[in-house]
């Protein structure tokens, strides 16, 4: 699947080469894509010295701040302290490890975790599909832009701000328990069950991402060919039958690419919306491994331990996206790292 | 009474293919209901709080918690929160932090993006995996914390701005662009004899409006949004960004020691001081809401062209 991308053929462009096939010789030949091997290093520094130097202050940054750190995972094989820093810190082989794996919180966690991916890909996943098969059904364009803006807004909002509406609406001081109060219902607290806790987050995800979730679904509604429908309508297909044998097939291959994708980030759940709510509702049933990793690490501070937590987290979740995107290939979809790199 | 052709004319609209059969009336009303059940779903909880941080206490305390109906209107609540004291303070860490961030991680990201965008440019492919690696293996909160600490940013603003600075997911969508372009009018203007800084400022930039313009909103909405690495990096509460004092203020009910906000007693109860809560929400909100109209249309775009072409 493609999408157009309109690219303005800018006119004075044109002209300028037009000018060029009048009055100069042509482009000189170093330039031929065929002959590029044969330019030494020298000459390819002085063409594309530019273009290097566009791109040291984002690599710069990069360095520092994302492979530096990598580095600095070290500390997760070492009785880590933070006055004698990593340098001085003796190494204690896999201890820090050993202890991760034999900590029940830690366990805990990773059930939590998976919980919780389970939850939104059973409850959430779907929600977009149908939405944008909504929408496409409406016909007339301003409303349906219309729609669409309201309901890629709440992405725009930050978790503190989805989960505050959600404690003014559904809290005990909130907005429903008001309403049964008057009804003569009392002890209405959503954000303090831990029985319905799951479903709670995953209504805040719907609630913020399943509008922005849709705009995939409708790009890939818009390239199906209408001939296809006018045909299946001559062969007798009613609405459904239109939807069965038209519609789905020309999503399957972005809902698969995005289901593989979704199960390859299965470790990673919202953490800033987690670490918002797990006071209120306990940690029994809020604890994830990211957040598990946090109280552990900065405010435990038992850093080596909560480092070697992360790393295995980390390198856990990379295997599991690059198996993805690996079986996003056998089923015919360039995974992401293909399509980036071309 | 609507004549049969006329109805007709009314329920097919002007926008159905000939070859759709006429809709079920009950179907349209079903479809009808779950989309206004939808919009409302976005709609009502920002309705009764904006109309809250506009209401007078008595009237809050009436209707026991978020007001539906529009009673006294006032302003007090927004007085009291912007007359200096820490929400005042904290708006003003957030739009500095944001503006500045933006603004860094904006020009970064151009420039990075178009260094890679010349297909057969030198060790393009090496350096595009530098961006690719960080997309798939995050260091982890514990080394980079200890990094940030070590540069001695923690307390520093630079803190909430440089960890985060490059997305290598909105270089690769601006990359995308920026390989759309076509080709011929670069080569062009390179035999011409422009540099690459040259073509980039006054060809490439002019055509890419649209797509800097929704990086631009994901980086400024990631600043504005961003609270943990405020709550990781940041122990001064006078340093505070907005999204922060939000959540301490308003979603753990933290009175704020040494702030404007001590007056307002939110012990007793969520009623008491709602009105002044639901404020610090909204101004949470209002930069979202005001941006957004001016780059929502060119989401599709930029969107889909990041996700689908990576």
């Amino acid at each position: 699947m493609s999408v157009h991308v309109e690219s303005r053929t800018g006119a004075p462009g044109e002209r300028a080469e037009d000018g060029r096939r009048a009055g100069r010789p042509p482009a000189p030949p170093s330039r031929a894509p065929g002959k590029r091997r044969k330019i030494s290093l020298r000459a390819r520094l002085r063409r594309d010295g530019a273009l290097l130097l566009m791109v040291l202050p984002a690599v710069a940054l990069l360095t520092v701040f994302a492979y530096v750190p990598m580095l600095g995972n070290v500390i997760a094989w070492q009785d880590y302290s933070p006055y004698t820093g990593f340098l001085d810190s003796p190494f204690v082989g896999w201890w820090n490890f050993e202890r991760v794996f034999t900590n029940p919180l830690f366990l805990d966690a990773v059930v939590n975790t998976l919980i919780i991916s389970a939850f939104q890909i059973v409850l959430f996943f779907p929600v977009p599909i149908a939405l944008a098969l909504l929408l496409h059904s409406v016909l007339s364009p301003t409303l349906r832009t219309t729609i669409q803006s309201i309901v890629y807004l709440p992405h725009f909002f930050s978790w503190v701000i989805v989960v505050t509406i959600f404690q003014q609406i559904f809290g005990g001081a909130g907005y429903v328990a008001g309403r049964l109060r008057d009804a003569g219902y009392t002890g209405f607290d959503l954000m303090t069950d831990p029985d319905t806790f799951y479903l709670l987050i995953t209504a805040q995800v719907v609630w913020k991402d399943a509008g922005w979730g849709i705009i995939i679904f409708l790009a890939a509604l818009s390239t199906v060919n209408p001939n296809l429908y006018e045909a299946a309508v001559v062969d007798g297909a009613g609405r459904w039958r239109r939807m069965w044998h038209v519609t789905l097939p020309a999503l399957r291959p972005v809902i698969v690419l995005l289901l593989i994708l979704r199960l390859g980030d299965s470790l990673t759940v919202g953490f800033e919306q987690l670490i918002l709510q797990r006071n209120a509702v306990g940690v029994g049933v809020s604890e994830v491994l990211d957040t598990f990793v946090y109280y552990q690490g900065v405010v435990n501070g038992d850093w080596a331990f909560a480092a070697a937590a992360g790393l295995v987290k980390g390198i856990v979740s990379l295997i599991l996206v690059l198996a993805a995107n690996r079986v996003a290939h056998v089923f015919g979809e360039a995974g992401v790292y293909q399509r980036a790199e071309r | 009474m609507l004549s049969a052709s006329s109805y007709r004319k009314f329920v097919r609209g002007r926008n159905r293919p000939v070859w759709e059969e006429d809709p079920n009336p009950a179907g349209l009303v079903v479809k009808a209901l779950v989309l206004v059940a939808i919009v409302a779903a976005v709609l009502f909880p920002l309705y009764t709080i904006v109309l809250t941080s506009f209401s007078s206490q008595t009237d809050v305390t009436r209707a026991g918690g978020l007001v539906t109906v529009p009673g006294t209107l006032s302003l007090a609540a927004y007085e009291q929160i912007l007359s200096g004291g820490i929400v005042t303070r904290a708006t003003l860490v957030s739009i500095g932090v944001t503006a500045v961030g933006t603004a860094l991680s904006t020009v970064v990201s151009i420039l990075a993006a178009y260094g890679m965008s010349r297909p057969g440019s030198l060790w393009h492919r090496p350096i595009l995996f530098v961006f690719l690696v960080t997309m798939f293996f995050g260091a982890g909160m514990i080394p980079t914390y200890l990094l940030v600490s070590n540069l001695g940013l923690i307390d520093s603003y630079w803190s909430l701005i440089l960890p985060t600075a490059v997305s290598a997911f909105n270089v690769l969508i601006l990359r995308s662009f920026f390989m759309g372009i076509d080709r011929e009018i670069l080569d062009a203007a390179r035999v011409d004899g422009a540099s690459d800084w040259l073509i980039l400022g006054r060809i490439v930039l002019p055509m890419s409006k649209a797509a800097i313009a929704v990086v631009a909103l994901f980086y400024g909405v990631g600043y504005w949004n961003a609270f943990f690495n405020a709550m990781l990096y940041i122990n001064d509460n006078a340093k505070w960004p907005l999204q922060l004092v939000l959540r301490s203020y308003v979603l753990q009910g933290v009175t704020l020691p040494g702030s404007g906000t001590g007056q307002v007693d939110v012990d007793d109860g969520a009623v008491t001081g709602l009105p002044v809560k639901m404020a610090v929400l909204v101004l949470a909100v209002i930069p979202v809401l005001l941006v957004y109209p001016f780059v929502q249309r060119h989401f599709t775009k930029g969107v889909i062209l990041g996700a689908i072409k990576g």
